[in-house]
């Protein structure tokens, strides 16, 4: 045992033993900024602040034809289960024009094959797979997407 | 299928309206605008960037940049429906900070691990990186190089990577990011079917008469597979849902019967389901006597940590941990006869109730059932063992390789199955399930690559947890991480991940299209092209292969990952990599480059760069149509032997095709006589992976997780996924609206355990494990409720790093790491 030990010690003068190594390490991003910013990768940065989702607005401008709309209001206690769809309560044909909420598209009473159903295919249930609220708050880094010409006012 | 926005009109009302129109409009009611240049857009296919479900999107394009996605009408995936993310494809490549020039690290103009990244060309970066790789070859020999790679690579990205390490430097140590997400379920597969991939394809949603999510949040992590079971489920009445996980997420918004279990305990409740379909006599013994065997594991294997921890130490069967042993019917049914549904309600936390409401569907043969699972099941110190519990329930009773009947084991990422598993980029594979340690597979290999006899090395390199590992300990030296973020995804980045990449020992390169964290720990960072920026393949869950052609340029200098393993090998005479021993034997080679030997081969330049896209910078680059050159050698691998792809030029066309493709005719149900033409006529089943045409039932018990917790640490762990970010976040969080949807991550927390903590939703907290810590928020009301004693984390913010405090143990038998569970604690900052 005693000789095994002197060969690690001699092990880790050699090469800078495994142990070691920790405390050698320098952690230095080189100057790169990642999502994380500049923080170093062994430093515990202190958490953003909490952000709050945007109360009721006007419906935001699209990106392209095809883009989910953004919900531009609060969501928070929806529900959306076996039983229930509180978002349909609102924006289902029925009652969109008493609320004064968009209107589901018409792309949503189709089925996977393509045919027009009376009500809203089930495929398309689930709004928030598609559909999703926004907290006030600034990218975390600029985008350089540009829209087409005739969607381009949007910012 | 390049198609104008003409051609595409006529191809195609429906999305031609997106091309035209400024407003929504319904598609029966077509309003085409004149075809003035300024509206025409150049709409293409692609697969989508993100998870391995694998939806076809468009994409528009007008200018050289893109300026629309959406989702693919023609494609049998998902019918014209994106998710979230899949809709904002358009942004991902147009973050502001896309990296356009190679970094490395320098001072005074001279390469230095603690200087500071400053802008080279790709010839300097190439030199020094080189330099670095033969020096390290020389000092140390091809065991000391490595690379960590990615089921996000193309098909062929990933070939031409395998064709580098394995061949070219002879080193084994290339892994996957896929195995941090799918060596689990490739064990299961392997050892209960012999053969990698499910039997079955999404057209099991729509026949399906029951569900059962074994550790999966669908409608999180696979949104699009989750519309088609929320179509199955609310269209049809009698259709059930049965979810579990260990806390309540948004799956359990669709279930009938949700379960939430205590970690680990799946092992249990899958021995009970047999045992129950045993005590009600529902064994389907016609099926269970022609088509399988019983076997057992070997128990007490180890948590597949660092050998000389104490967990490794006490393990009594780690050297033997794969052993398979036979047994019978009756000591089978003797083994599961302990998982009573008081037991099992015992050890899990669910209501015998519950359980046995589950356990009614799998043995009723009137129920069509399919099994769905993901990271629940295979980051599992058991993953292994836990696929083929599974598996067990559906060979009992029969319900596989059938229409809407079978065990469906879900990928994480869009090419895990494609690239990582079907190329074989693991430190163990070779392409079509062939693997280094046999002779004969090596040779099948060496044979198709035209390379002498020998070139293969026959011991598996190091695994994803393990290359950490090695980096750490200065055994591992020069490394390329590539379409990847490892040093956020990896467990125990303070103990492991950090201390390798910043070994003064080490050469660390990194590969991104983005400034991430694993590039923060870089030595030279590699600006990478991606997605659309170039042509590719990718293979999805349902064993769909999709191809897409480039359809814009990258910015700057930044270039795809083929180019880079390409021009990388172009940089070593083969001398410099090869010993003289297998120099002899092909003493043809000499004086070439690897780029000569393993790409201008004969196969990979077959084809003229005429057949190429004019927008096709990798072959241009060749000067050959070297996507199609590379597919076309690798395809080889698996004609003929139950792994077929069809001809490249199908994939151009079709909306993906699902293999095994035979005379031109893709696979639906694997094994079953009639849709698999590998079945053996009469057969009815063959699971022809393995040599009877038997698969196996391999009994595993309940055995306990590696950390729980206790006084000190006192909550469980659980880590993974949100809807709207993709991984590590590196291109859904430069989408400002991906962002503002989830813009960091939080401590989903049960309110009891804030009460008991003093703290209020939104509050800042410490949390801790024992090795590393992390500050984030409390949230006590989203979408994800666990109970009493865990917390879930989302491992996307950069910001955070909560694999800090993650365990790196892994299942011995996959060597996936468990990213489910380990202990923690909470305290307010």
């Amino acid at each position: 045992m005693k000789k095994i030990m002197i060969v690690l010690i001699a092990m880790s003068i050699a090469t800078g033993a495994v142990a070691q190594t920790k405390a050698e390490i320098m952690v230095n991003n080189g100057g790169v900024e990642s999502l994380r910013g500049s923080a170093e990768l062994d430093v515990t940065r202190s958490a953003d602040k909490h952000k709050r989702v945007l109360k009721d607005r006007e419906p935001l401008q699209r990106n392209y034809v095809h883009q989910p709309p953004i919900i531009p209001h609060q969501v928070r206690g929806y529900k959306v289960n076996l039983n229930v769809n509180k978002c349909l309560s609102c924006h289902g044909w029925k009652y969109a024009r008493e609320t004064g909420a968009t209107k589901i598209s018409p792309t949503h009473f189709e089925t996977r094959e393509g045919m027009t159903l009376s009500d809203v295919s089930p495929r398309r249930y689930f709004c928030q797979q598609c559909h999703v609220p926004q907290v006030d708050g600034r990218p975390l880094v600029e985008n350089d997407f540009k829209a087409v010409d005739s969607l381009s006012q949007y910012k | 299928m390049s198609l104008s926005r003409r051609d595409f009109i006529k191809a195609n009302a429906i999305a031609a309206t997106a091309a035209a129109a400024g407003i929504a409009i319904p598609a029966t009611a077509s309003n085409l605008v004149t075809d003035s240049a300024k509206s025409k857009i150049k709409w293409d296919k692609a697969p989508c960037r993100f998870c391995g479900t694998g939806c076809s999107v468009l994409v528009g394009s007008q200018d050289g940049k893109v300026v629309a996605t959406q989702g693919d009408p023609d494609a049998p995936v998902n019918k014209g429906l994106n998710c979230i993310k899949g809709y904002f494809l358009s942004k991902i490549m147009y973050g502001k900070d896309r990296l356009t020039q190679p970094l490395l690290r320098m001072t005074d103009g001279e390469y230095d691990k603690e200087g500071d990244f400053v802008p080279v060309s790709w010839d300097k970066a190439f030199d020094v990186m080189a330099m670095k790789f033969k020096k390290t070859l020389k000092d140390k020999g091809p065991t000391a190089i490595g690379m960590f790679g990615s089921g996000q690579w193309t098909v062929m990205e990933g070939y031409a990577a395998v064709k580098l390490m394995k061949a070219g430097f002879r080193s084994n140590n290339i892994d996957p990011n896929a195995r941090h997400c799918m060596a689990s379920a490739v064990g299961g597969f392997m050892r209960t079917f012999g053969i990698d991939e499910p039997m079955g394809c999404y057209d099991d949603f729509e026949a399906s008469d029951c569900f059962v999510l074994w550790g999966s949040n669908m409608a999180e992590m696979h949104p699009i597979l989750w519309s088609r079971l929320t179509d199955r489920r609310l269209s049809q009445e009698h259709v059930k849902v049965h979810v579990m996980s260990t806390y309540k997420h948004r799956s359990f918004e669709l279930a009938d019967n949700g379960m939430i279990f205590t970690p680990n305990t799946d092992l249990a409740i899958a021995n009970f389901i047999a045992n129950y379909i045993i005590q009600t006599d529902s064994v389907n013994w016609d099926f269970v006597n022609k088509h399988t065997h019983f076997k057992k594991a070997t128990t007490d294997i180890g948590y597949g940590l660092r050998p000389e921890h104490k967990l490794e130490q006490a393990a009594k069967n780690v050297a033997s941990k794969g052993k398979i042993h036979d047994m019978t019917f009756e000591e089978y049914k003797a083994q599961v006869a302990e998982y009573t549904v008081e037991k099992t309600e015992e050890i899990s936390g669910v209501p015998a109730k519950k359980l046995i409401e589950m356990a009614k569907a799998y043995a009723d043969p009137k129920v069509k059932v399919m099994s769905l699972w993901t990271m629940g099941m295979n980051q599992h110190t058991r993953g292994v063992w836990m696929n083929s519990l599974v598996y067990n329930i559906h060979l009992l009773t029969g319900k596989i390789s059938l229409p809407g009947n079978g065990p469906f084991s879900l990928t994480g990422q869009p090419s895990a199955c494609g690239t990582a598993r079907e190329v074989g980029t693991f430190s163990h594979r070779l392409p079509a399930d062939l693997v280094v340690k046999k002779k004969a597979h090596r040779d099948i290999a060496e044979k198709i690559w035209k390379l002498p006899e020998g070139t293969i090395p026959g011991k598996p390199g190091y695994h994803a947890v393990e290359q950490n590992r090695m980096l750490k300990d200065g055994k591992l030296n020069a490394y390329w991480v590539m379409c990847n973020n490892n040093m956020q995804a990896a467990p125990n980045m303070n103990e492991e991940g950090l201390p390798g990449y910043r070994n003064p020992d080490n050469f660390i390169v990194v590969s991104d299209p983005y400034p991430t964290v694993t590039c923060q720990a870089a030595d030279l960072i590699l600006p990478t092209a991606m997605w659309v920026e170039k042509e590719g393949c990718y293979g999805n869950a349902e064993r769909r292969t999709q191809q897409w052609f480039q359809q814009v340029k990258a910015p700057g200098e930044a270039k795809s990952d083929l180019w880079q393993l390409m021009e990388f090998s172009k940089r070593f005479k083969i001398e410099e990599v090869w010993d003289e021993e297998l120099l002899a034997k092909a003493p043809h080679l000499r004086g070439k480059t690897m780029y000569d030997v393993l790409y201008r081969n004969g196969n990979v330049d077959a084809f003229s760069i005429d057949e190429a896209k004019e927008l096709n910078d990798d072959a241009h680059d060749c000067g050959f149509y070297v996507q199609k050159g590379l597919f076309e050698e690798y395809a080889t691998f698996g004609r003929g032997h139950g792994h077929d792809l069809a001809p490249y030029e199908m994939y151009q066309k079709a909306r993906g095709l699902r293999w095994p493709v035979v005379d031109g005719k893709e696979t639906l149900w694997r094994f079953k006589e009639g849709s698999d033409p590998y079945v053996g006529k009469g057969k009815d089943f063959e699971f022809y992976g393995k040599p009877d045409g038997k698969a196996f039932i391999i009994a595993a018990p309940y055995e306990k997780p590696p950390e729980s917790p206790d006084e000190e640490y006192d909550m469980w762990l659980c880590t993974g996924r949100v809807l709207e970010h993709w991984h590590s976040g590196s291109m859904t969080r430069r989408v400002p609206e991906l962002y503002r949807a989830f813009p960091d991550a939080v401590v989903f927390m049960h309110p009891d355990d804030a009460r008991k903590r003093n703290l209020r939703r939104g509050d800042e907290v410490i949390v801790e494990s024992r090795r590393g810590e992390m500050k984030s928020r409390i949230e006590t009301r989203g979408r994800n409720r666990p109970p009493v004693g865990l917390v879930f984390v989302p491992w996307f913010d950069a910001r955070q790093l909560i694999n800090k405090l993650t365990l790196d143990a892994t299942d011995p038998l996959s060597k996936q790491t468990d990213y489910k569970k380990c202990a923690i604690k909470v305290r307010k900052a």
